[in-house]
């Protein structure tokens, strides 16, 4: 919401700039979502379904509404406009309303002048049940009866490329599964909504894609988007988890009822079943090789359960299958993807976006391959790797850089950093350093040491023909350039960036930021690691646009004192998938390695990640010591699946909603993460070269560890997160 | 209910207070000190941190009244940056800084009771603040620099 001015020094792209909310961030002074105000604010809060799957008989919300401070009661009679949202289909209700398809399914939401009235309200609200049995198999819910209109069958897709009956020398099989991991952003969601005289609404929200947000608000309120004026907020971590709406329709919908601002905000537990999670996974391989290692033939079948609603898991689980071989030459391949709808909670994005689950099952299948075929793990990788011209099992031939041998080779070949050498003096180790730490400390003597090695690609920017593009808006006044531009900035580092790329092109220092909004064009989401190459690229090009005509009037002497230009950017356009999974589906792809060094405590079944190695191709650097932090908290986030991350759910219901039963890593739970390059091959296409380096470091980090703890133990360690049952019985 | 608080030096008077508002709440709600943040509100994350009577706590789980007549320092009580602040900023410890305040927090305090702590020390000091973003590796490096910064030598800067 504040206007952010420039650090005194002005570094251009390549160095490390500050960020420029740092100072505020770090005083307390900077404003979330959550730290909004207004003037005679009400508090909002929301309703939820205890059931999974249950019919509403019967809402009676006189109780609340009579409560003295309580200005509004809302359930679905009072949404004006459509009554369901959702990113790639409109399947999802604003309120629940005749059914519930999930716990935490929002029922109703009150306005009210204290949010400890506003929650006893919600209790006051009588809602009388039918209680359905929960649809809560993934696998049952392909052939089970429809749980919503629009089926069960959220997508089904099969991928055939080459001869889909061919036969290696050596098969391996696997069964793999991927537990449901919940973004946990530190700060929960949280919106101010503002009525506007006109009829219209100020929406200030925690978001990654604001202009989404407008857009299906604006729908569900049945106005025009141009009178839902929507600003990111101050947002606290995204990681996928603020793609889909959440309290946005509803905290508006209240300040148009009572005609004053309210403010929303989610309490940990509600933030728990408020967004959508990491899809659970079952994956089916079977592998081909050749003796000499070459692979044949990649076959699967993987189901991943999309939960109530539709949210991203048609994208999700095009992604799980396009990658699901790895970044491997695959001349042949049968891959067959089920995204199913059923009554556990919505799954959607999350960093890695499908190819965490698939990469975790696919170099588990790799090293089954080369322990079968007596060749060293890292070598049939190499023997494996995909090339600049190889084609991907899609049938897309790729076109821009792909280092694969170059992330691999520095990866495994970088030397161990102190303290996570394979040969350990585990005797003198610190106790908080053992697997379970100081409470459940492990006996040096019961500890194995051992390594995991994994690779993993992804795709940049959104796939399957859809039309992506970023805005941005450069206006240069009194040698001053303030940049508009609606990319969320959700701690990415996107605001340093967008001012590294200013003063670059345009040679001037100060850079001003005005606020992410709707008053510009959209700039797309603030996912598929797709901010730096699409919204970098909106800054450049209104900057070269400014520049040119700055150096035209210049040149002919008629220089203005303001300067202004627009620039939307589209990347190459890409296409759908056909009947068999084929076609130029992606823009772009980027690879990472990952070795990991583990402790595991064979009577306990406690594990320690020791280290993390990585090679990345980032296509160049273009702020060094925000991709470290991407870097870091990228494999943060892939330690935390393999070892301790999972939403249990029980019946469709989360059994640890909160941060004392839903564990992410701590300071002390995180190894040394160990950056042995950055491959910097400039990519074609890409403003500066560069390509998006936020996901990489959470897909296969998480296979990486797994291996490592299977090596440790000699435990099959099919499924992640590895619970300490996993090891020993 | 009418109680004061003494914050960061300043005496605020807390009216028509309900009994059950926890101290983070009436910072942030009652008397515009946003800067301790509401990440858990169940002690888990440390978002909250701030001293009270010199000693860290979450102020999610104290009770605002209970602590009237106690000294209540927060991330606000510096004037300028601290050194520890400065750290942050510079070696890039920030990123959507949902959990830096109260790392800031934690880290003074440990700061001023171990001037120049291990690694270890250091993890195992803010193990009780979670961070999503960072994976700590840019967090260590800033109480690096905080430890080697010249104002070490010197006594912390008093609240404002």
């Amino acid at each position: 919401m504040t206007t952010t001015r420039t650090q005194a020094r002005a570094p251009r792209v390549g160095e490390s700039a500050l960020r420029p909310d740092g100072i505020p961030k770090v005083q307390g002074r900077f404003l979330f979502g959550n730290d909004l105000w207004a003037d005679g604010m009400l508090w909002g809060k929301t309703l939820r379904s205890p059931h999974a799957h249950a019919r509403i008989a019967r809402i009676d919300v006189t109780p609340a509404l009579a409560m003295t401070g309580v200005f509004a009661v809302l359930t679905a009679d009072d949404v004006p406009g459509s009554g369901v949202f959702g990113l790639e289909q409109a399947d999802q209700p604003v309120f629940a309303s005749g059914v519930v398809r999930y716990v935490g399914e929002p029922i109703a939401v009150v306005a009210a002048d204290h949010p400890e009235l506003a929650r006893r309200a919600c209790e006051a609200i009588v809602v009388e049940y039918e209680v359905l049995t929960p649809l809560v198999d993934s696998q049952a819910a392909i052939t089970a009866a429809a749980i919503h209109p629009d089926g069960n069958i959220l997508r089904h897709l099969v991928i055939r490329h080459g001869d889909i009956d061919a036969i290696g020398d050596v098969v391996v099989e696997g069964i793999y599964e991927v537990g449901m991991q919940d973004q946990a952003f530190m700060g929960p969601e949280s919106g101010l909504a503002i009525p506007d005289d006109d009829g219209g609404v100020q929406l200030f929200v925690s978001t990654q894609f604001v202009h989404a947000d407008r857009d299906q608000t604006a729908a569900c309120l049945g106005l025009p988007p141009d009178m839902v004026r929507a600003t990111v907020a101050g947002t606290g971590g995204a990681f996928g988890g603020r793609e889909d709406i959440c309290l946005q329709v509803h905290v508006c919908l209240l300040a148009l009822r009572t005609g004053r601002p309210v403010k929303m905000l989610y309490s940990r537990d509600e933030s728990f079943v408020g967004h959508v999670h990491r899809h659970p996974a079952r994956m089916e391989y079977r592998h081909h090789a050749r003796r000499d290692g070459t692979i044949v033939k990649v076959e699967a079948r993987v189901v991943f359960d999309g939960g109530a609603y539709a949210s991203t898991s048609s994208a999700v689980l095009a992604n799980a299958c396009c990658f699901g071989a790895g970044p491997y030459r695959v001349p042949n391949a049968f891959i067959e993807g089920w995204a199913v709808r059923t009554n556990n909670p919505p799954c959607g994005a999350m960093r890695g976006f499908g190819a965490v689950q698939t990469c975790f099952a696919h170099e588990a299948q790799m090293d089954k391959l080369a322990d079968a075929l007596a060749i060293d793990r890292v070598e049939l990788r190499l023997r494996n790797a995909l090339e600049p011209g190889d084609t991907i099992i899609t049938g897309q031939r790729i076109t821009g850089t792909a280092p694969v041998a170059a992330v691999i080779r520095a990866c495994a070949d970088a030397p161990f950093p102190a303290g996570a050498e394979l040969d350990p003096d585990s005797e003198s180790a610190p106790m908080l350093l053992r697997p379970g730490g100081a409470g459940r400390t492990a006996d040096a003597r019961h500890v194995t040491r051992a390594l995991g090695f994994a690779v993993s690609y992804k795709n940049l920017m959104f796939s399957e023909g859809f039309d992506d593009y970023s805005t941005a808006r450069v206006r240069v006044e009194d040698g001053i350039a303030t940049v508009h531009c609606a990319c969320a900035e959700v701690g990415q580092g996107f605001v340093t960036l967008a001012q590294q790329i200013a003063r670059e092109v345009l040679d001037i220092d100060e850079v001003v930021l005005a606020p992410a909004d709707t008053h510009v064009g959209s700039a797309g989401s603030t996912s598929a690691s797709r901010q730096t190459w699409m919204s970098g690229g909106a800054v450049e090009g209104a900057c070269r646009l400014v520049k040119a005509q700055m150096e035209a009037d210049a040149a002919a002497g008629t220089v203005q004192r303001v300067y202004e230009a627009t620039f939307e950017h589209h990347h190459a356009p890409t296409q759908r998938l056909d009947e068999n999974g084929q076609g130029d589906a992606h823009v772009s792809f980027a690879f990472a390695a990952h070795r990991a060094v583990v402790d595991v405590d064979r009577d306990l079944g406690l594990v320690r990640v020791v280290d993390v190695t990585t090679a990345q191709d980032v296509g160049r650097v273009l702020n060094p010591v925000q991709a470290l932090g991407q870097i870091e908290g990228g494999i943060a986030q892939g330690v935390g699946l393999a070892v301790m991350e999972e939403l249990v759910v029980d019946q469709g219901r989360i059994r640890n909603a909160s941060f004392t039963d839903y564990l992410i890593p701590t300071a002390l739970d995180m190894p040394t993460v160990t950056v042995a390059a950055l491959i910097e091959e400039p990519e074609p296409g890409a403003p500066f070269g560069a390509k998006g380096i936020g996901e990489p470091p959470t897909i296969s980090s998480t296979a990486a560890v797994a291996a490592a703890i299977r090596a440790a133990t000699g435990r099959a360690v099919d499924r992640v997160p590895v619970r300490p049952d996993d090891l020993l019985f | 209910m009418t109680y004061a608080l003494h914050v960061n030096g300043a005496e605020h008077h807390v009216a028509d207070g309900w009994p059950g508002e926890s101290l983070l709440y009436v910072l942030r709600e009652r008397i515009e000190l946003p800067g301790a943040k509401n990440a858990c509100e169940q002690g888990e994350c440390g978002s909250c941190s701030v001293l009270v009577d010199g000693l860290l706590v979450c102020s999610c789980l104290v009770l605002a009244e209970s602590v009237s007549g106690c000294e209540i320092e927060t991330i606000e009580r510096h004037s300028a940056l601290s050194r520890v602040q400065q750290a942050f900023v510079d070696a890039g410890a920030v990123q959507c800084g949902f959990c830096t305040p109260g790392l800031v927090v934690a880290i003074e305090d440990l700061l001023d009771r171990e001037p120049e702590p291990d690694e270890l020390t250091v993890r195992e000091a803010i193990s009780g603040n979670l961070c999503r973003c960072t994976g700590y590796g840019r967090i260590l490096e800033a109480v690096r620099r905080a430890v080697a910064d010249p104002r070490a030598a010197v006594p912390p800067t008093e609240p404002s």
